[in-house]
């Protein structure tokens, strides 16, 4: 399979093409989807809000692709309604913190419409929603959105029964697991992380599949395991290579998908290196990483030799100022902290 | 107009409902294991009257109250019945219970207990009718305690703009729980809201059977034309509390309830075709007898009926997820 460079928005945008191409029932919706709706002269001005759609309006046309009014209840709820009645409709809710506005659909209608219903209802839906801060561009530093433009929230969504939640790490895994929710008869939330649209990676040209449920060793190590979700995968690997030179060699594991977990990879994973860092850009009550903890405390306690370390932002909301985001989002520093704390290391 | 079939079927339907609720409310009384519900009896009018315009494929999306919408929409007596009992062989496999109540298979959306949840559901399948180039129409109905929610006005806003092939009819029973309509709705009509969103507002007497079909008609008929949504606004009454065991002169008049007991939308029926000669006495008395035994029927089979399997709490959560991932 011939494959490029592109970038994690562009990625995403092919597999919604090819899909959209291979079958007739996927629609995408949202707000400035295209842009410019109704205005043939400016069409696909957007091309959604971080260029994921651009150009699909003008293969697959207004039908298929639907800028919505600004209404996230009223557009998830119709994806609801028509992924019930044959179509596999893709909702793109822009910022997940918009969740906020249309959660009841999302949390008491997708997700338990197959369940309430007695299995009669399908719910091929595919829920967008961009999390995270948002890089500068030439920057290391995020965005300045603040607390209601870069959560990250997927704690949320992976608490209630009858959701999937995917979070890709690369172009290529994003490609792969976007096809992957929308080929999924199961509703899917697929939580991109707006500091890696612009990620650049090889990507296959042609349609494929990242299995959802599965996670990855992104590098394989002895001494300690750092698991990352979607962008703190990367601060992983960064942490990995600032341990190396303390002679540590850490396992990394790029979770991907939250729901379901990929518990056999976590504790295998364990029992090699005996340790365990659990990376998370969410909050920390109630989250992922304390999930994974509690986990691996409960069928992996006899393979630690350390107490498991979450890293994760603060239970505070997301701050505006830089010196502040800095100080919220986790980076290496903190990690490589948690490690040396896990060896007794003490100390920077 | 109305044809001996059609008269019928409006009768027998708006019958099976008060019947069907009735006997609910006694099986409840009796300490009868069924849980709660919101009974539909008195606005049987309404969703006969609608459901009488679609076919089998059309949608309807539904309330709380949904026991009328559902058997008007032809969704079998006896496994509504055997639902509410928890029972395995059952619309919903014994997942759901009177508030979930579904039967796609009769176009049936769902009884959808989160006020004003369902709406968009129907635009949904609206759109989905577009896209996939069927043309079936969808009806959302709401109470007037819906028409506050936001669901409720992006849903009008997005059929509207979208044109779709979706009917919103609103049964203004006056109450919402125990919160009376004058209070929480400041026109006096719903059905002029539609203004807002460039569609038609029709105020209906949700009591009167043939008014509500005609309206309903001329509706369905715009929508399948390509004329986009309409807005009716049945104006209506609960006979009962909110829901079983609310005792509505908490908060309304014996005098209220009287005057809509009067204007009974199938005492009005029986009046008006016997009047004009439209069916036999006897062909009613059959009807009743005929739905009677239906009910019996649909109770006995409910009794009969197996329990779900423990197990079945597992299943229908996802297509596909690891099991051990569901268990506690």
């Amino acid at each position: 399979m011939a494959t490029r460079e592109i970038t994690y928005g562009e990625a995403v945008n092919e597999a919604i093409r090819l899909e959209m191409r291979r079958d007739p029932t996927v629609i995408i919706m949202g707000e400035d989807i295209a842009g410019a709706a109704g205005r043939p002269q400016y069409e696909d001005a957007w091309g959604g809000p971080f260029r994921a759609s651009r150009g699909l309006i003008q293969e697959f046309g207004p039908n298929r692709v639907l800028d919505t009014p600004i209404s996230e209840m009223g557009f998830s709820g119709a994806a609801v309604g028509a992924a019930m009645t044959g179509l596999r409709p893709i909702a793109d809710i822009m910022f997940v913190d918009f969740a906020g506005v249309c959660l009841d659909q999302i949390m008491n209608q997708a997700a338990k419409m197959r369940y309430m219903t007695g299995g009669q209802a399908a719910m091929p839906l595919v829920i967008r929603a961009a999390i995270g801060t948002r890089a500068l561009p030439g920057q290391q530093r995020g965005g300045g959105a603040a607390a209601q433009h870069s959560q990250t929230l997927y704690s949320l969504f992976v608490h209630i029964p009858g959701l999937k939640c995917v979070a890709p790490s690369n172009p290529y895994n994003a490609k792969g697991l976007t096809i992957a929710a929308i080929r999924d008869d199961d509703p899917v939330v697929i939580f991109d992380h707006k500091f890696l649209m612009g990620a650049r990676g090889q990507v296959p040209e042609d349609a494929y599949v990242v299995p959802i449920g599965k996670a990855e060793v992104t590098k394989p190590g002895r001494d300690v395991t750092l698991i990352g979700i979607s962008r703190m995968t990367q601060v992983c690997l960064e942490a990995a290579r600032e341990l190396e030179q303390l002679g540590l060699d850490a396992e990394v594991i790029d979770l991907l998908s939250l729901a379901p977990l990929d518990e056999e990879a976590i504790l295998e994973s364990v029992r090699k290196t005996k340790r365990l860092v659990v990376v998370d850009e969410d909050n920390p009550r109630c989250s992922v990483a304390r999930d994974i903890a509690a986990l691996v405390a409960d069928k992996g306690f006899d393979y630690l030799d350390a107490p498991i370390k979450t890293v994760t932002a603060p239970h505070t909301p997301v701050p505006f100022s830089g010196v502040l985001e800095d100080a919220y989002v986790p980076d290496a520093a903190r990690v490589v902290r948690a490690v040396r704390e896990q060896l007794g290391l003490g100390g920077n | 107009m109305y044809t001996e079939d059609l008269l019928k079927l409006l009768y027998q339907r708006m019958v099976l409902i008060r019947t069907f609720e009735e006997r609910f409310r006694s099986l409840v009384e009796a300490g009868r294991p069924l849980g709660s519900g919101h009974l539909y009896a008195g606005q049987e009018a309404v969703a006969v009257g609608v459901c009488a315009n679609l076919r089998q494929q059309d949608w309807i999306a539904s309330t709380h109250r949904g026991h009328g919408h559902c058997l008007a929409k032809g969704v079998e007596a006896r496994l509504m019945m055997a639902e509410l009992y928890g029972k395995v062989t059952s619309t919903n496999k014994g997942k759901g219970g009177s508030m979930h109540i579904t039967d796609m298979s009769k176009g049936m959306l769902g009884v959808n207990p989160i006020v004003g949840g369902g709406i968009p559901h129907a635009v949904g399948a609206a759109l989905a009718s577009r896209v996939l180039g069927t043309d079936q129409v969808a009806v959302t109905f709401f109470g007037d305690g819906a028409s506050n929610q936001g669901t409720f006005h992006e849903s009008l806003n997005l059929a509207a703009v979208w044109k779709l092939p979706c009917i919103f009819v609103c049964e203004n029973n006056h109450y919402a729980e125990s919160t009376p309509v004058e209070y929480s709705v400041a026109v006096p009509d719903i059905a002029l809201r539609a203004q807002g969103y460039g569609v038609p507002g029709v105020v209906v007497d949700g009591q009167d059977v043939f008014a509500m079909y005609d309206a309903v008609q001329s509706a369905v008929e715009r929508a399948r034309a390509g004329g986009g949504p309409t807005l009716i606004e049945a104006k209506t009454y609960r006979y009962y509390g909110h829901f079983l065991g609310d005792n509505p002169l908490r908060y309304r008049s014996k005098e209220e309830e009287d005057y809509y007991h009067e204007r009974d939308c199938i005492l009005r029926f029986r009046e008006r075709v016997l009047r004009e000669e439209l069916l036999t006495q006897q062909t009613l008395d059959d009807i009743d007898t005929q739905v009677k035994a239906t009910i019996e029927e649909a109770v006995q089979f409910a009794e009969a009926a197996p329990l779900p399997d423990p197990q079945e709490l597992y299943s229908d959560v996802y297509v596909s997820y690891p099991l051990e991932q569901l268990r506690a």
